[in-house]
């Protein structure tokens, strides 16, 4: 058990390292001089000499990506070459919270919609509701999340004001509610249609079959026993979602105004502020990894099933 | 979200032996199955008209897409709504919306199919390199794939843009590079198990060589999963590409794509929310007549995933 | 049988690799430990034992799906052990298999031409000559040459498992292994298609080497037998010898099991539980645990297979104390 959650861990810090290395790639693809960015467009060529000098990037690429690393242990993502005298660490943590409460609201919508959605479709297949939330996850598996947000800041903040137009303000969750339902639909359509799937599948199974013939009541049958079965991969899938969530929902967050990461990651592209799109890309890919190490690692212990799997 | 079969949620398309693609009787099969699908057909039917507007497009436009029209603006310079003479109304540069629909249908088809198509190629070479080599070969091509599929999917095409600029091209690469790595982590799942059927290892002790093994014993068998992936990426691709270009990174301007325009509506949506609906209208359509023909494909392939679905 | 006719030899072969069977679980198996027999030209050799003793990765190893990892192989006096590139293709035409089970040996997605014709192409029969050997091929095995345009669905299991023998035949191979060739088929086919082995091989000269779990076929097969239990060969004989005067108690037990082969009188004998995890066999002679006649030494010390008064030979203490010539020497028949 524990030599394969070590052998996980370590893959995980290869991956890491892989996508760090890319960055770093990355940030030497930008078609722009950083010390001409850093020094401003009426700078003397001795002054973007010097501030080249003080960046290191007169320095063999091999060095520059060894300190890049050295810094990176330390938790310094650098300095943005845009916002002036702004560490990265600095600005993604600032913008993190907002990011983070987006991602958790988009991760409750999905759960609250979703696995109840699928869970009496699949106990009534065929029923109305089974059709209508057919039809809704189909809806909320082909409408581009930009155009819904727009749509939904159209009627229920324009129209009927009901939530605020956009922006953050206090209370938060009140500005929160709208663009974390918009975030949670994609993925609430798709739980419904894998929820209802995989309940399917297990009321078929044999040891339903025989718990109905000891006589095992219905309702008890669904909840202790199919429900349970169909939600671990959901579970797992989930935490997957979070860590892409809270890697910054870049097109939310834009039409509502949320000053989030994604927003940061965003607006760094746009005036190509290398430290800041390394900084960001990097932080939502670790995001990304870091939870999938950790969902694989809990669905082991969840599923004895999975134990077995693995380890061939 | 990207709409996929994951791993977890395989829909069952391994394993069990789907219709014969290219034997006797299966193109009469397909369309039988079609006519008994009232929802398959539609989507069908749209996809093929999408494609018929695709590619007459300038016969089938109104007007110019780029066009700016004296008359296609209020007095107060405010869009035009629908009308008699503009059907669905003009956007606030005075075009007409319609026109700039159907040329937007081309440009949504060209990258959703040309970027699949790349990205599919690429998933399943390497995922069927993976797969039948195994050992340190699959190792590298696997972390590989991880390493590109950690990257949140949006901001990675729109790192790449700002790099490589934007263009219709760049789009394509960039969305096909995003999306090779499910298919490739499918493909490989299946090539495992393919390989261990025991008319691959027929084959082998017959001494048929590995590309040919690959290419006869193999591929064919993807085929099914390659066609429904296919279909459902390139639903994925349209969306990714109208997100590309509500972000304004994606096709470059002034060429007409629905995600660009329910961007440029997003300024005037209050005094002309038809700037809104009727792109984003035609995103919903289309991307769900994939989908839904994705899903009938994976029946019409696969007998084995038709209940519960 | 001389020395002359001697068509395979194998010495000593075996196929260990380590079995992961979780995180913390791994370990060495022996799938199959040092394992020696012959084939002469024309003749089969009938290997019997239970699911895990190893006779299916006997063949794998031979045909080298499975790299053994000891021992060697000759075939027709030329070492064929670890054969690479364009010599163990040429190897493999010379070996044919047939597989268990029909409805995964043939592609599902191939025609019964395609499916012959690409054996007929490796051994390098141009494509235009194709249609004309497949119909030949069909007719051999007793099949219409109408089928060869239908696919593998369209057959029956029977129909599949001439197929697969008209394939393997098409590359004129010398030997013929069949892993459970016959076993996924209903009784009265299984008949037909034994029958349709044994006229090829007298029309031929092919040897085979048929892997089975069932004796009665064995004694209707083969000219030689070799009874394995985990791993290794326990009792090692012409089918007369095996068949009519068991030795080793795993054979009689198994023999006993058969109805139709046991011979009234005789003690029956119950094989009472499984055959051991291959990965973790018992200590001594493997078969200790089952074994009615064990005493001591079968606890402490494995049993090599030595030669007996009756002709065959056996891996057993007791068998050998009893009628052994010699229970030290290896076999080398």
């Amino acid at each position: 058990m524990s030599g394969w959650v070590i052998r996980r861990f370590l893959q995980m810090i290869l991956v890491v390292f892989g996508v760090v290395t890319l960055a770093f790639v990355f940030a030497f693809l930008v078609p722009a001089n950083p010390a001409r960015m850093v020094a401003g467009p009426q700078a003397s060529p001795a002054a973007v000499a010097s501030i080249a000098h003080q960046l290191g990037l007169d320095r063999s690429t091999w060095s520059q990506y060894w300190s890049f690393l050295g810094r990176l242990v330390h938790g310094n993502l650098g300095i943005s070459f845009v916002l002036q005298g702004r560490t990265v660490a600095s600005e993604i943590l600032r913008a993190l919270p907002y990011t983070a409460f987006l991602a958790v609201g988009g991760v409750i919508w999905e759960v609250i919609i979703g696995i109840p959605a699928g869970v009496i479709a699949a106990y009534k297949p065929r029923s109305f509701f089974d059709r209508f939330a057919t039809l809704g996850a189909l809806f909320g598996l082909s409408a581009p999340p930009f155009w819904l947000g727009l749509m939904l800041i159209y009627f229920l903040s324009y129209r009927w004001s009901i939530f605020p137009l956009n922006g953050v303000g206090s209370p938060l969750i009140w500005y929160m509610i709208l663009p974390s339902f918009t975030l949670g639909v994609g993925g609430a359509a798709f739980y419904s249609r894998m929820v209802r799937t995989t309940i399917l599948q297990v009321l078929r199974s044999p040891f339903i079959e025989f718990a109905r013939l000891k006589g095992m009541p219905e309702r008890t049958i669904l909840f202790r026993h199919v429900v349970r079965h169909a939600l671990i991969p959901v579970v797992t899938m989930l935490g997957m979602d979070l860590g892409y969530f809270l890697g910054g929902v870049l097109i939310i967050e834009s039409i509502f105004g949320i000053p989030g990461v994604g927003q940061l990651a965003f607006a760094s592209i746009s005036t190509l502020d290398v430290p800041m799109i390394t900084g960001t890309v990097m932080v939502a890919a670790i995001f990304m990894v870091v939870m999938s190490f950790i969902v694989d690692v809990a669905y082991t212990f969840i599923d004895p099933r999975v134990r077995l799997n693995r380890g061939q | 979200m990207i709409n996929l079969p994951e791993n977890e949620l395989d829909f069952g398309i391994a394993g069990s032996e789907p219709t014969m693609l290219g034997q006797p009787n299966f193109w009469r099969r397909a369309l039988k199955s079609l006519m008994h699908d009232g929802v398959a057909l539609a989507s069908v039917a749209f996809i093929v008209l999408l494609v018929i507007v695709a590619v007459f497009a300038p016969w089938i436009s109104p007007y110019n897409p780029v066009q700016q029209f004296a008359n296609g603006l209020s007095p107060v310079g405010a869009p035009v709504g629908p009308g008699s003479h503009f059907l669905l109304g003009t956007d606030s540069a005075a075009r007409d919306v319609l026109s700039r629909l159907i040329y937007g249908a081309r440009v949504s088809l060209l990258v959703g199919v040309v970027a699949t198509s790349l990205a599919s190629a690429i998933g399943v070479v390497v995922g069927a390199i993976a797969g039948y080599a195994g050992g340190i070969v699959e190792s590298v091509l696997m972390r590989l794939t991880d390493m590109v599929l950690s990257f949140p999917i949006l901001l990675f095409c729109v790192a790449l843009i700002a790099v490589t600029g934007p263009s219709t091209r760049n789009v394509v690469l960039v969305i096909a590079f995003a999306y090779w790595t499910y298919l490739a982590r499918v493909v490989r799942g299946q090539v495992l198990s393919l390989k261990e059927r025991e008319f691959v290892t027929a084959a082998r002790t017959l001494g048929v060589g590995h590309i040919k093994i690959i290419r006869k014993h193999i591929l064919p068998h993807l085929m099914p999963t390659i066609i429904v992936y296919a279909t459902l990426g390139i639903a994925t691709s349209i969306l990714l590409e109208a997100s590309l270009s509500f972000l304004g990174i994606g096709v470059p301007l002034p060429q007409a794509s629905w995600g660009e325009m329910i961007s440029e509506g997003q300024q005037y949506f209050q005094s002309a929310p038809w700037l809104l609906i009727a792109p984003g209208v035609a995103l919903i359509l289309t991307v769900l007549a994939f989908n839904l023909a994705g899903d009938w494909l994976t029946d019409l392939l696969d007998p084995a995933t038709r209940e519960g679905r | 049988m001389t020395q002359t006719s001697t068509l395979l030899s194998v010495r000593d072969l075996s196929v260990h690799f380590r079995l992961r069977r979780g995180p913390k679980d791994s370990r060495n198996v022996r799938a199959v430990d040092g394992v020696t027999f012959e084939i002469a030209k024309g003749q089969t050799l009938g290997i019997a034992g239970e699911s895990g003793s190893g006779k299916s990765t006997v063949a794998r190893s031979l045909v080298q799906i499975t790299r053994p990892t000891g021992g060697t192989i000759y075939l027709d006096g030329s070492d064929v052990t670890s054969l690479k590139g364009r010599r163990l293709k040429e190897f493999r035409r010379r070996m044919q298999m047939v597989f268990q089970d029909p409805y995964d040996s043939l592609d599902p997605r191939m025609s019964v031409r395609d499916a012959i014709g690409e054996a007929l192409s490796v051994s390098g029969l141009p494509g235009p000559r194709h249609d004309e050997t497949v119909e030949e091929l069909l007719r051999r095995v007793n099949l219409p040459a109408s089928l060869a345009r239908r696919y593998p669905g369209q057959l029956s299991g029977g129909q599949r498992q001439r197929v697969s023998i008209a394939r393997a035949l098409a590359v004129n191979p010398k030997i013929i292994i069949c892993d459970e060739a016959v076993a996924a088929l209903d009784v009265s086919i299984r008949a037909q298609v034994l029958n349709l082995l044994k006229d090829i091989q007298h029309d031929t000269g092919v040897a085979y080497l048929f892997i089975s779990h069932d004796l009665s076929t064995l004694r209707f097969m083969a000219d030689q037998v070799a009874i394995m239990y985990v791993g290794r060969v326990v009792e090692y004989g012409t089918s007369d010898e095996v068949f009519s005067r068991p030795l080793h108690p795993y054979t009689k037990a198994l023999i006993a099991a058969v109805p139709s082969v046991t011979t009234r009188g005789r003690t029956r004998l119950k094989l009472s539980g499984e055959p051991p995890d291959p990965g973790n066999p018992p200590s001594g002679c493997p078969f200790h645990p089952r074994c009615p006649e064990a005493v001591d030494q079968c606890r402490l010390t494995r049993p090599e297979l030595g030669t007996t008064d009756e002709g065959q030979s056996v891996a057993c203490h007791v068998v050998l104390s009893r009628h052994g010539r010699d229970a030290t020497r290896q076999v080398s028949p």
